[in-house]
């Protein structure tokens, strides 16, 4: 396709997907600041890890780590673990981008859960939409989320108690937003609550931030099983 | 370089190397369906995880306070199908109320 056809048939449908799905995603950024903030993280910390990581649960994770008192190493391993899906988004991607060079970092860096679902949404419009609904989607996300991060972070360091304000119980309410739509099938929902009661018996005994990334070695051993007896 | 900026790094460095990776490398590499399966599974118990310690513990004691009203909160807003920042703030609001009575 050429660069000017490319130009002029921007979709309307696919901008109108890419702008609600990055404004409302980006919104949730305000939750990340906050948190962040409220976790010992500073200002300039809650966006760098906005702008670096660009991966909300990521994030979530690992000030969520730190906050409860575990170590670098901890924090860095669930959060690393938690963005192996983006790695798999890129290879969903990388075949219908075909980009090379600084383009393919870019889209690196913005291959996320909403960039990818976006774009995979516009397929049955046509290659064109889908690489669209992939970058504008990306970029949109990216700039919302890293705006309201700031906005979060600075409005948490404004509150000092952070428990006079609730966002000591907000953290927990945004790891549950993002958990709540993945658990499709009852066995998800055993396996959600399994973890829990696993990280909590755990607490006690294990060091900060370990009962934590123990619950992953659970997802494997079900996750093998799971599609091992499903052939 | 205290833990926090370790934290922010090493997270940093490595989510950019998993999503570079994923687009550096051939599709059928990855497509297995455990590898697949797993990957579905391992936010599910990340995040369930954290959801319980964030909530009911305090250092590595457990503990239930005010954030189980909050808890209780996002649960109901979820259950109602309420949109992500209904869900944070109603969640917020709850704790934040509570904490102030007891």
């Amino acid at each position: 396709m050429s660069k000017v056809s490319r130009l002029v048939t921007l979709n309307r449908a696919t901008l109108r997907d890419s702008f609600s799905v990055s404004f409302t995603v980006g919104a949730y950024g305000v939750a990340f600041g906050a948190a962040s903030v409220a976790n010992g993280f500073s200002v300039l910390q809650s966006c760098l890890l906005s702008l670096l990581t660009f991966s909300g649960a990521s994030q979530f994770a690992v000030v969520g780590v730190l906050g409860a008192g575990g170590t670098a190493l901890s924090g860095i391993a669930t959060a690393s673990l938690l963005g192996i899906r983006n790695g798999l988004y890129g290879v969903i991607m990388a075949p219908r981008l075909k980009v090379s060079g600084f383009k393919r970092i870019a889209a690196a860096q913005v291959t996320i859960d909403e960039s990818t679902g976006v774009a995979l949404g516009q397929e049955v419009r046509s290659p064109e939409a889908m690489r669209q609904g992939f970058w504008l989607t990306g970029f949109g996300v990216f700039i919302f989320w890293n705006l309201f991060t700031l906005a979060g972070a600075l409005g948490a360091q404004a509150m000092g108690d952070i428990r006079a304000w609730g966002l000591d119980s907000a953290v927990p309410a945004a790891f549950l937003g993002l958990v709540w739509p993945r658990l499709k099938t009852s066995s998800d929902r055993l396996l959600a609550i399994g973890c829990a009661i696993f990280a909590l018996a755990m607490t006690p005994i294990l060091p900060a931030g370990l009962p934590i990334i123990a619950t992953a070695f659970i997802a494997i051993a079900v996750g093998l099983r799971q599609a091992g007896s499903s052939g | 370089m205290n833990k926090y900026w370790i934290a922010v790094t090493g997270t940093s460095v490595i989510a950019f190397l998993l999503k570079y990776s994923g687009h550096s490398v051939p599709e059928k590499w990855l497509s297995h369906p455990r590898i697949q399966r797993v990957n579905t599974l391992i936010p599910i118990a990340l995040l369930s995880a954290l959801v319980a310690v964030q909530s009911f513990t305090e250092k590595s004691k457990l503990m239930i306070d005010h954030r189980l009203l909050g808890l209780s909160v996002a649960i109901v807003a979820l259950l109602l199908k309420a949109p992500f920042p209904v869900v944070v703030i109603s969640a917020a609001t709850s704790s934040a109320l509570l904490y102030h009575f007891i």
